[in-house]
């Protein structure tokens, strides 16, 4: 794996998180003879056309059956294959839900299943193809990991951590191309390990995939305002860096959360759970995704539509925060 | 192995055990696993040995008699069944030390799981067969046809489904539940090499198996094993309501006798 420097941060970045795991996906496969990577009719969706023409003997299409996908996955991972699943992760996480509960929650056999399109990503495909609950329903199968990188360079970090892990991990990618970068040099990645961005002793945000390089700009823009905020990248939803929450909630008066996901069950949620049993927590501002379904646009207008612009973000800081608040 | 799954119901009590369904499955279990399955007990994970899945996880009272009878575990251990905290209960947990290759209950999952690890042998040049045990109602579900496509799209012929075909599922008769419509056809038609034959017949059953070794077919094969849910027990025999249910002791005492008066 190449070290992180700004030009190939810059080139994650183009390519987006999906681009950027089919780049890495093909420096495990130069590696590993024991990978397979299926898909369910989305090779070229999911980045995965020149891996084919590379690779053909460690790639399989099982058709648009992304159920059948998990369990065959699984069968191949018990005989000792590396497997990795991709398709839209609004297939993986709702169509083959129970798959995912019992053949790799259950029978804890290490797949990695890499949802692509996440979040508002899919855009004008509409709310079929959203992933804006993938979170809640995976981060409550027992024993299943779940990863949101934060932009391109991470989503590399990622899978050739996953590729290694011994467990099952779901993997939500999300974002569009030409992704905003949040790493330009290296840093140490490590599976439920939060990264601490920024400083501040005011507000701390806790924020996941794409929110995280939208909340370091809202607190750019909280700091023209007097608002001092932290920024933590929390990659790791479960398991929850729960040490780096408790720190944050010692340092600060208001924790607010940033994803790119319904309010309902995902890092919002599984922070709330946290800190709601954590003695004198300060107050917790969750920002995500309204529940309800979306009036359909490009990836812009969703987003700013669901107030997650980071503008938008850091008025709601604002608003919440207030001159009475810190009194 | 049929008193042993009645006596294994009984001692569940109240809880009660799939009686129905796991009656139904002894011959071909009892022939699976004393005639055809290539495996070593004191070596459950020996590399290239056969891979059985029960993807009717519900047929433990056929399954687990079949790995005492094979040695993997001591009979004294079927006192564990339905058990508070212990490792037989009613659907099979994945045991690899007791031969149990997956976990199962929840239907329609089996045969992919059985794609999976028969796409694998075939990568790898292996010589191990791969054999799922469905049941007919099961085979309602959606998945089973993916599965099944799938199989053949890959040429397994190392891959050996078994459909205990009792013709009962929980609601009822299952051509009136969802009509299968020819059954055989079906397969057929999803490119699989298939079997008619009547499930509690050993030596048809023994033929059948020692077919699908046989045969140069590059498909996958699947032996639809025609039987009578509850087999055995007269009271029980094609009906519904005994597909899962707990015997009085009058009622076991009954059944016992029926049996060994059938042997």
């Amino acid at each position: 794996m190449a070290p992180l420097t700004p030009l190939n941060a810059r080139i994650y970045s183009k390519l987006g998180q999906r681009g950027s795991f089919s780049l890495a996906i093909e420096e495990v496969a130069a590696q590993d003879e024991e990978l397979v990577v299926m898909t369910a009719d989305l090779t070229t969706l999911t980045g995965l056309t020149r891996f084919k023409e590379k690779y053909p003997g460690k790639f399989l299409n099982i058709g648009i059956a992304e159920q059948n996908m998990i369990c065959l996955a699984a069968g191949m991972a018990k005989e000792g294959k590396n497997v990795f699943v991709t398709t839209y992760a609004n297939f993986l996480a709702m169509r083959a839900y129970e798959q995912i509960r019992i053949q790799l929650g259950y029978m804890q056999f290490p797949v990695r299943v890499i949802g692509t399109g996440s979040g508002l990503a899919m855009g004008m495909s509409g709310n079929t193809h959203y992933g804006i609950e993938d979170i809640a329903l995976m981060r409550a199968v027992p024993g299943l990991m779940v990863v949101s990188p934060a932009d391109g360079a991470e989503t590399t970090k990622v899978i050739h951590e996953a590729a290694h892990y011994p467990g099952p991990v779901y993997v939500r990618l999300s974002g569009v191309m030409n992704t905003p970068i949040v790493y330009t040099e290296e840093y140490p990645f490590a599976f439920g390990k939060a990264v601490r961005l920024r400083e501040g002793d005011d507000v701390a945000v806790i924020a996941t995939g794409t929110m995280v390089h939208e909340s370091i700009r809202a607190a750019e823009l909280l700091k023209e305002k007097g608002i001092s905020a932290s920024v933590l990248n929390m990659h790791t939803i479960k398991p929850l860096d729960t040490a780096a929450i408790r720190n944050a909630c010692t340092r600060s008066n208001l924790i607010v959360t940033v994803e790119e996901h319904s309010i309902i069950g995902g890092l919002g949620s599984a922070v709330a759970e946290c800190i709601s049993e954590t003695a004198g927590s300060p107050r917790l501002l969750r920002i995500g995704i309204p529940d309800a379904f979306q009036k359909v646009g490009d990836y812009r207008y969703l987003l700013e539509q669901n107030g997650l612009s980071a503008p938008q973000i850091a008025e709601k800081i604002s608003i919440t925060f207030g001159p009475g608040f810190r009194s | 192995m049929r008193e042993t799954a009645l006596h294994m119901a009984f001692s569940a009590g109240s809880n009660g055990a799939h009686l129905g369904g796991g009656l139904s499955l002894i011959e071909i279990m009892a022939t699976l696993y004393g005639g055809v399955l290539h495996i070593d007990p004191k070596n459950p994970e020996w590399d290239d040995r056969d891979r059985f899945i029960l993807s009717k996880g519900h047929g433990v009272l056929a399954y687990y008699p079949a790995l005492v009878e094979a040695g993997f575990f001591p009979s004294e251990d079927l006192k564990k069944f339905e058990v508070n905290g212990n490792y037989l209960p009613g659907h099979p947990i994945m045991n690899m030390k007791k031969g149990i290759e997956c976990s199962s209950g929840s239907l329609g999952m089996g045969l992919s799981f059985g794609v999976g690890v028969a796409l694998t042998g075939k990568m790898r040049n292996k010589s191990y067969h791969t054999y799922v045990v469905l049941g007919d109602g099961e085979c309602d579900e959606g998945t089973v046809w993916e599965a099944a496509m799938s199989a053949s799209h890959f040429h397994l012929n190392n891959l050996i489904a078994i459909v205990d075909q009792n013709q009962l599922q929980y609601d009822g008769v299952c051509s009136e539940i969802m009509d299968m419509g020819d059954f055989k056809a079906k397969w057929e038609s999803f490119g699989w090499d298939a079997t008619e034959i009547d499930g509690h017949d050993i030596r048809a059953l023994l033929h059948a198996f020692r077919c699908c070794l046989q045969t140069p077919v590059l498909k996958p094969h699947v032996i639809i094993a025609r039987t009578v849910k509850g087999k055995g027990v007269s009271f029980m025999e094609n009906k519904k309501e005994w597909h899962h249910g707990s015997l009085t002791q009058k009622q076991y005492e009954s059944a016992i006798a029926e049996i060994r008066g059938v042997q």
